[in-house]
């Protein structure tokens, strides 16, 4: 080969670096390994975490334990579908520019609105993203977000407005939802976008349609920023009255994977259509007549309209996207509502029974599907070291996002969690209560 | 229009564009070349009567599967029509550049600039 | 052409959507029975709050959905099954190694908000990746949550923004190359700043004298890639880390080419303050079709304070215990989070996997074979009966990928780049990228990396001679294609004219 080049080695090929910017030295980093040692090292990493296969947990706050069905794992893990790049030749791509199309369609029926584009990186990018849309549609210098939303989702907010200058104004909760009065009063013709959340990161399902009579008026852009697996049993954003709807996907059928790779979902009215960030699937026909889809409406994308962009998205996430569509064909039209309801159930006996426990209260009164927020009279963390020593994880502290609600803690029901791991979390939760507030007496006691 | 052309009676300006001048009005669109440059030009938004547009700024944009590009104003002067025809069939701008494909009407608010624009045989012999 | 008016089995199989397979009544789903007395739902969702019909998603049995899915898979083409050589897309080998880690219920099943003390495996990889990535770029501190390259570009771009601002400074534009990515531009916007092209010179770098000319004190950063766009090494790079820094921005390194360079250079020594790694190019992340992928940043000394947050940190425990892996939240000068959470952290697995295996050794000699494979690939291309049609656009040695120019081919042969791309399908092959840097006229970017045998690069340079040769006889034939693939060339000017992105129900 290095005949052919015209060189006598391969050094020579790197001519062009000047000296004085080589590394003269090898990295600094360990010597390969082969694939059995590094397998043995990464499983050694892998058992060092506590996961939902071994503890019982209620850990929910914007991903959950759900059940990836065995389906999923055996069509991703086809090289087909694993080991492409971006469908940018639709001639050898049309397995995944279709499984795009379908997946804008599913996101479309739940949120009830038109336009779906083939994924974002996750839940709150996606909300950040909506951000960028209002500010290319109307301008306006303030986005006003209810505390409901994820506090990762309202973080990225602050970080991204920094660059398109705009002002981040937020409406508190009362009894876990979204305050009104403080909605109307935060509202003007100076709000670009309004985002709520569905359910809220406290677990309630908001009355989003008297806070959509609020808003509306304004002329800004509502936003709802839902979880797409309880959308088979609540009102899509659509119907509504929203403009946009955006939320975290890893609830369809995606693993945990500490955070990610998961997908952000996006749809909006029709309206917005030439405006949408990320890549859109449309379906043509080809030179035969043959139905097939492609990329469209791509003069939107960083790629071609470059500094005018609608966004600098570029890679999405199209595998799991492909196995959020998997997993609402394999729930169903029917299975979605049946998982929803179980849900429904199981979450309203776990809030009845634990807040039924001496020093346990509900932190808001309002519907839930799978999420609901207790407080403790007692400090939480302590309480949830004792839970977590007796296998049982019970949820999520609050204090860190709400300094309001010091011992709030957030639990989640999916249905992987059946009526007597409940039972379970009731009595580690109860006895761990019991002891703390009994260190707590000692030590008022001995204060005294 | 599958050929090159660049009818005498229209002056143009280098960014790719045309103007036939009636009076104190002027009928605006893009060249031959610009649509064949382009290819099949799939968006167009016409812009809104009333709008005022300043020579050599750009007023619209033209769309096609892959590029986009911005329409330069010859002249300066207010958008009194605009062709919104377009909006539903912009193949029109590709079939029919200095016809059917015609952008806008303006009101001209300076005489004078006709002066900086191309007649035929000039802006022809920028192509080459 | 023969081939016109058969069809192949692929091409007979219609596309029909998962929702066109739907019957009514069908199912895959068995949900856990309900193990307690239900109350009514009225009760506990009041029906205003919920949907009246509900959504229609398909009714189908597993059998079908796997059918369906497993039928579509048969209409990609992908990595595993032939050559990619998509340039500054880095289609290397993904190993099957890395799907095994990533899916360990440790690493698959761990919930993102698990207390650190119960997540010291995770954070310890992460933190392990993090020097790993930080000793590759020669720049210390790294912050793994940016999803893709163009997210860390826009974590780059706002931290350069901060940093320029809690100095009292308020500068207004950013310079990229007129070779640039679009996400350089796009980022640029995004972040609130004003996009200045800096020209490209008869070598393929930056043009200094129009660098010099557009520097001043206005000028927040330069965004550079280097290798460039067009594969060639920015010879003056020192010389424009000078002039940046002279006028006080700072210099950001598009890490989309970084796999030329692993072990033999590094960005952080070559002036740069701010690099974003593609996890999914340089450390083989499987692509998926469209992602997902990772763009973690590095950055100097003068910018760590504001890097995004939470900071993955380790820390000696108090009783002598040995280290102990932490989020760290307390960083007061932070840009703040761009996404949930710690990141992909299922794409820090495969990564770290990979530099495991390769080691400092396997790193270095990752780039010299995809610097080699590529030079190779060049000379075979350079060779008669494809030269005279599709010239080098720099005729130098080129690092890991090179461009090559159409125009030749489309005035004699009566050919484009496209029809040339698209003949190459019909032979098996991934078409390189095309029209792409928008700089070379007719352009193909190819990029063979590491991965590929000579018997590969051969047959891909004859294949391409083939195509060159036919056209010379027949252009139609290349003006047609493709005549073999599940469609053949498709109308995207009706899919951008009267989009339909959705199923009709």
């Amino acid at each position: 080969m290095l005949a052919v080049i015209g060189v006598d080695c391969v050094e020579d090929l790197f001519a062009d670096i000047p000296d004085a910017l080589r590394l003269s030295r090898e990295l600094n980093l360990p010597a390969g390994m082969a694939e059995q040692d590094v397998y043995a090292k990464l499983r050694e990493l892998a058992e060092r975490n506590v996961s939902c296969e071994s503890e019982l947990s209620f850990l929910g706050g914007g991903m959950y334990d759900h059940y990836v069905p065995s389906l999923i794992d055996s069509i991703l893990s086809r090289s087909e579908f694993l080991t492409p790049y971006t469908p940018y030749q639709p001639e050898i791509s049309q397995g995944g520019l279709q499984v795009m199309f379908e997946y804008q369609t599913a996101i479309s029926e739940l949120t009830g609105l038109p336009v779906s584009n083939a994924s974002l990186y996750d839940g709150p990018s996606a909300v950040g993203a909506a951000a960028y849309l209002a500010k290319l549609a109307n301008g306006r210098p303030r986005l006003v977000v209810s505390a409901g939303l994820h506090p990762h989702a309202r973080e990225v907010l602050k970080t991204l407005s920094a660059g398109f200058a705009t002002e981040v104004v937020e409406v508190g909760l009362r009894d876990g939802v979204t305050d009104p009065d403080e909605l109307a009063a935060a509202v003007d013709e100076q709000t670009s976008a309004v985002f709520l959340a569905q359910p809220n990161f406290l677990g309630a399902v908001e009355d989003l349609e008297s806070l959509v009579a609020i808003a509306k008026p304004s002329g800004a852009l509502l936003v709802c920023s839902c979880d797409p697996l309880t959308l088979g049993l609540l009102k899509p954003p659509g119907e509504l009255g929203f403009d946009i709807a955006v939320g975290e996907g890893q609830t369809l059928g995606n693993r945990l994977d500490f955070g990610g790779p998961s997908f952000g979902f996006f749809a909006a009215s029709q309206e917005h259509l030439r405006r949408m960030p990320g890549r859109i699937v449309g379906e043509t026909t080809d030179v035969d007549g043959r139905r097939g889809f492609v990329l469209t409406l791509q003069t939107r994308e960083q790629h071609i309209r470059r500094e005018k962009a609608t966004s600098n998205i570029c890679t999405a996430q199209a595998l799991n996207a492909l196995a959020g569509v998997i997993y609402l064909s394999w729930l169903g039209r029917r299975g979605i509502v049946e998982l929803c309801e179980l849900m429904v159930q199981r979450t309203a006996y776990a809030r009845d029974r634990l807040t039924a426990l001496e020093g346990v209260t509900a932190l808001h009164s309002q519907p839930v599907v799978r999420e609901f927020a207790v407080v403790l009279d007692v400090p939480v963390e302590p309480v949830i070291e004792r839970c977590v020593a007796a296998g049982v994880n019970p949820g999520y502290p609050l204090g860190g996002d709400y300094p309001e609600y010091p011992n709030g803690l957030l639990v989640a029901i999916t249905e992987q969690r059946s009526r007597a791991d409940i039972d379970r979390l009731v009595d580690v939760l109860g006895a761990a209560v019991a002891q703390q507030a009994a260190i707590g007496a000692t030590a008022v006691g001995a204060g005294v | 229009m599958a050929d090159a052309s660049y009818p005498d009676d229209l002056l143009y300006h280098h960014e790719h564009d045309w103007a036939r001048i009636d009076g104190d009005v002027a009928t605006c669109g893009i060249t031959w070349f610009a649509q064949e440059a382009l290819g099949e030009i799939v968006f167009y938004e016409p812009p809104q009567v009333g709008t005022t547009i300043v020579q050599d700024q750009p007023y619209a944009e033209v769309e096609s599967v892959k590029a986009v590009s911005d329409v330069i104003a010859p002249l300066s002067g207010e958008i009194i029509e605009s062709n919104t025809a377009l909006a539903d069939s912009p193949e029109a701008i590709n079939d029919d550049p200095y016809g059917a494909g015609w952008l806008i009407k303006v009101r001209l608010s300076d005489q004078s600039e006709r002066d900086s624009l191309l007649d035929a045989a000039a802006y022809s012999a920028t192509l080459e | 052409m023969s081939l016109q008016g058969l069809e192949t089995a692929q091409q007979r199989d219609r596309a029909r959507t998962i929702f066109e397979k739907s019957k009514p009544g069908r199912r895959a789903f068995v949900g856990p029975a309900l193990d307690l007395e239900p109350r009514p739902l009225d009760d506990l969702i009041p029906a205003h709050l919920r949907r009246a019909q509900p959504a229609r998603l398909p009714e189908i049995a597993e059998p079908e959905i796997v059918r369906h899915y497993n039928r579509l898979s048969k209409r990609n083409f992908d990595l595993d099954t032939g050559f990619y050589p998509l340039g500054s897309c880095t289609m290397k080998h993904n190993p099957k190694l890395h799907e095994r880690v990533a899916g360990l219920p440790g690493n698959a099943r761990l919930h993102p908000l698990q207390a650190p003390a119960q997540a010291q495996g995770a954070l310890e990889l992460m933190f392990n990746l993090q020097e790993a990535l930080g000793e590759i770029a020669g720049l210390a501190h790294v912050s793994l949550q940016p999803s893709a390259g163009s997210h860390g570009e826009l974590a780059g771009v706002l931290l350069t923004r901060a940093y320029h601002e809690d100095r009292g400074e308020h500068r207004t534009k950013i310079l990229t190359p007129d070779t640039a990515h679009g996400t350089n531009p796009a980022t640029v916007t995004m972040a609130g700043y004003e996009v200045v092209k800096v020209a490209t010179n008869s070598d393929g770098g930056v043009d200094i004298d129009d660098l010099r000319s557009k520097a001043d004190e206005q000028v927040a950063c330069l965004m550079l890639t280097n290798p460039s766009t067009l594969g060639l090494f920015e010879v003056n790079i020192a010389e424009i880390a000078e002039i940046v820094h002279g006028v006080g921005g700072t210099l950001y390194y598009d890490g989309a080419n970084l796999n030329a360079i692993v072990g033999i250079s590094r960005p952080g020594d070559m002036g740069f303050d701010i690099v974003h790694y593609n996890l999914h190019k340089t450390f083989t992340q499987p692509h998926g079709g469209g992602g997902p992928g990772s763009g973690p940043i590095a950055v100097c000394d003068a910018l760590e304070p504001y890097l995004p947050r939470p900071q993955i940190v380790a820390r000696e425990s108090a009783g002598g215990g040995g280290t102990i892996f932490d989020l760290d939240y307390d960083r007061p000068k932070s840009i703040g989070r761009l996404r949930g959470f710690q990141g992909n952290y299922g794409v820090f697995v495969r990564a770290y996997a990979y530099i495991c295996s390769l080691g400092a050794a396997g790193l270095l000699e990752m780039s010299q074979t995809a610097v080699l494979n590529a030079n190779y690939l060049l000379a075979l291309l350079k060779r008669e009966g494809v030269a005279e049609y599709l010239p080098v656009a720099h005729d130098q040695l080129c690092m890991h990928e090179f461009v090559l120019c159409g125009t030749p081919m489309k005035r004699d042969l009566g050919i484009r780049t496209l029809d040339l791309a698209k003949r190459l399908l019909d032979h098996g092959v991934h078409p390189p990228t095309v029209y792409f840097p928008l700089l070379v006229d007719e352009a193909v970017l190819i990029e063979p990396t590491e991965t590929e045998t000579k018997e590969t690069l051969d047959d891909f340079a004859a294949i391409v001679a083939d195509v060159l040769r036919e056209a010379g006889e027949d252009p139609s034939v290349a003006l047609n294609a493709p005549y073999t693939t599940p469609v053949r060339r498709l109308d995207e000017a009706g899919a951008a004219k009267r989009p339909v992105i959705r199923q009709a129900m």
